[in-house]
């Protein structure tokens, strides 16, 4: 049976307005709720429907983090997962995407996945970097910003949305792919799968076991709140606002 | 000695200007020596243009048919090999460098730095994180540092040189995995979103794909680029390469026209570089008018018309 890899990872939900700690040292997520990364619930929306396209498949969800994130992991399993890995490091220091690459490619050689499907960037650090590492270190194609995913025997192609419009790839399985926004719409979990959910396989590894010494190369020295921009000034109407625009040299 | 490698980013015949913005954060590092490296089938025309950017000190061809679309798979072997004398790789936060640099960093097992909004030192930088909600500092500590830029943030370097331009030979093993099919991109004579110094950019509230092409009569009476707030991509209004925000585009125009926009924190996000912020929204608490320096309340479709006449 095929096997699908997706990557969940535990960030601040979406709709939470963040703070910085007031020593600068970090953002507060103390007492602040956390949510699977979006761009993680559409790779597994994407799964799901690949299977539900007539795929037999294994969906397994791999998270790296603190045991908290067994919760993100248990949504996961809600929505339709088959079962569930969590690594877990020994310290609380953020996991360099490097890091996250490497653990992942552990997981690949474990699971012998055909397709591994991740978000194109968390929304907490913003990197865009372990799908592309993954595939890097495996040697297997990449096709990330997908808004499209066809899979037709060993090949796969994909619709990715690049600045110039929209490129489709064509790339040999297995491979990695990491979503963009318009690839689909994440299902609502229902309450029974909430429930069934509780028995399926959830394996904590904790990261020593796997033989991966943590990278420390990108050191967080300072936090900031962005500079803030100023409310200006309302103008009554459209004559008013070419006006101004032209007082200011603008048109 | 610090010696930067810059990846060009190019569509085969003109160079895109996020490259010059790219000289000028690599130039913020003290002491750099610039190589801007073109990869192509036929790089002739592009390298002629990456040599007339001041600051930069050396222009690269590396040919080959293979290179005539890019892909991150057959890049970044190339990349990789060519970086062996230079301290820090990098190329634009567009979606070409995003896709790109995380393979040449992972091959290299360099660090990246995603996002460079500001240069303290040649391992010290800038960068949002939150969707901009934040700006963290971070210090690198590798012999080799890969790094994205964001473009909003720099300048495009001016018009200098021209300097040498070299062919080089790459010797990397092309995986043939990966295959480019079509990219469809609607012609447009517009100016480039990513780098325009005007836009006119439209939101959920035009209603319809028709209504949203009255937009495109305005940025042209401006001179403008046009662009969209995901509600309106998500919509079927724009085509997706229209978007402006956290996953779309981030610029810094000196005009930013927004119509019909909210102002969602992910929309702000792309524009906090903006000069001059303009919204039109109907909405009077609308978030856009937080940050905007010219709010107008009122129906878009009354008022549109109006600058239409006036402009």
């Amino acid at each position: 049976m095929t096997r699908i890899l997706v990557g969940i990872k535990r960030v601040v939900d979406y709709n939470v307005r963040i703070r910085l700690r007031p020593d600068g040292s970090g953002v507060a997520t103390d007492g602040v709720k956390m949510s699977i990364n979006p761009f993680d619930e559409i790779a597994l929306e994407e799964a799901l429907r690949i299977r539900e396209g007539g795929l037999e498949a294994e969906i397994i969800v791999a998270s790296i983090g603190p045991a908290d994130a067994q919760q993100q992991l248990r949504t996961a399993l809600a929505m339709g997962a088959d079962r569930a890995v969590l690594v877990e490091p020994a310290a609380a220091a953020a996991v360099e995407p490097m890091t996250a690459a490497r653990i992942l490619l552990k997981l690949v050689e474990r699971e012998q996945p055909q397709i591994v499907i991740l978000g194109k960037q968390a929304i907490d650090d913003d990197n865009n970097q372990t799908g592309q590492m993954l595939a890097a270190l495996w040697d297997r194609p990449q096709a990330t910003f997908a808004s499209k995913i066809v899979i037709e025997g060993a090949l796969a192609t994909v619709t990715r949305e690049v600045d110039a419009g929209l490129e489709t790839l064509q790339v040999d399985l297995p491979a990695v792919f990491t979503t963009d926004l318009r690839l689909n719409e994440p299902r609502y979990v229902k309450l029974p799968d909430i429930m069934k959910a509780k028995k399926k396989p959830l394996e904590v590894l904790p990261l020593a076991q796997l033989g991966i010494e943590p990278a420390s190369r990108l050191k967080a020295v300072k936090f900031e709140p962005p500079p803030q921009r100023h409310k200006g000034v309302r103008v009554k109407d459209a004559a008013e606002l070419v006006s101004a625009l032209k007082g200011r040299g603008l048109l | 000695m610090t010696r930067i490698l810059l990846i060009a980013e190019h569509d085969g015949t003109g160079l895109n200007p996020a490259t010059a913005r790219c000289v000028s954060c690599a130039a913020g590092i003290a002491g750099a020596e610039i190589s801007v490296a073109v990869f192509a089938a036929d790089a002739a025309a592009v390298a002629a243009q990456a040599a007339r950017l001041a600051g930069v000190n050396r222009v690269l061809k590396v040919e080959n048919p293979a290179n005539a679309h890019p892909l991150a798979a057959v890049l970044a072997p190339q990349v990789a090999a060519l970086a062996a004398a230079y301290t820090h790789v990098l190329a634009p936060s567009t979606t070409f460098g995003k896709d790109l640099m995380p393979r040449v960093a992972a091959l290299l097992d360099a660090p990246q730095v995603s996002d460079i909004m500001a240069v303290e030192s040649a391992t010290r930088f800038r960068r949002p994180i939150y969707a901009g909600n934040a700006i963290v500092t971070v210090e690198v500590s590798a012999p080799k540092i890969t790094g994205t830029v964001r473009t909003a943030s720099f300048t495009a370097a001016p018009a200098g040189g021209p300097a040498p331009i070299e062919a080089v030979a790459v010797s990397a093993d092309l995986p043939s995995h990966t295959r480019f099919v079509s990219v469809s991109a609607p012609a447009s004579d517009r100016p480039d979103l990513q780098t325009a110094r005007r836009v006119v950019s439209g939101g959920r509230a035009l209603g319809s794909a028709e209504n949203f092409r009255q937009l495109y009569a305005l940025a042209d009476r401006l001179g403008a680029a046009v662009g969209a707030s995901r509600a309106a991509v998500d919509a079927g209004y724009a085509p997706n390469e229209l978007q402006v925000g956290q996953t779309g585009k981030i610029i810094a125009p000196e005009l930013y026209i927004a119509i019909g926009i909210s102002g969602a924190i992910q929309h702000l996000t792309g524009i906090k570089d903006a000069r001059t912020i303009v919204a039109i929204n109907k909405d009077a608490e609308a978030p856009i008018f937080e940050v905007a320096d010219f709010g107008l309340v009122g129906d878009l479709f009354e008022i549109l018309p109006q600058l239409q006449q006036l402009l």
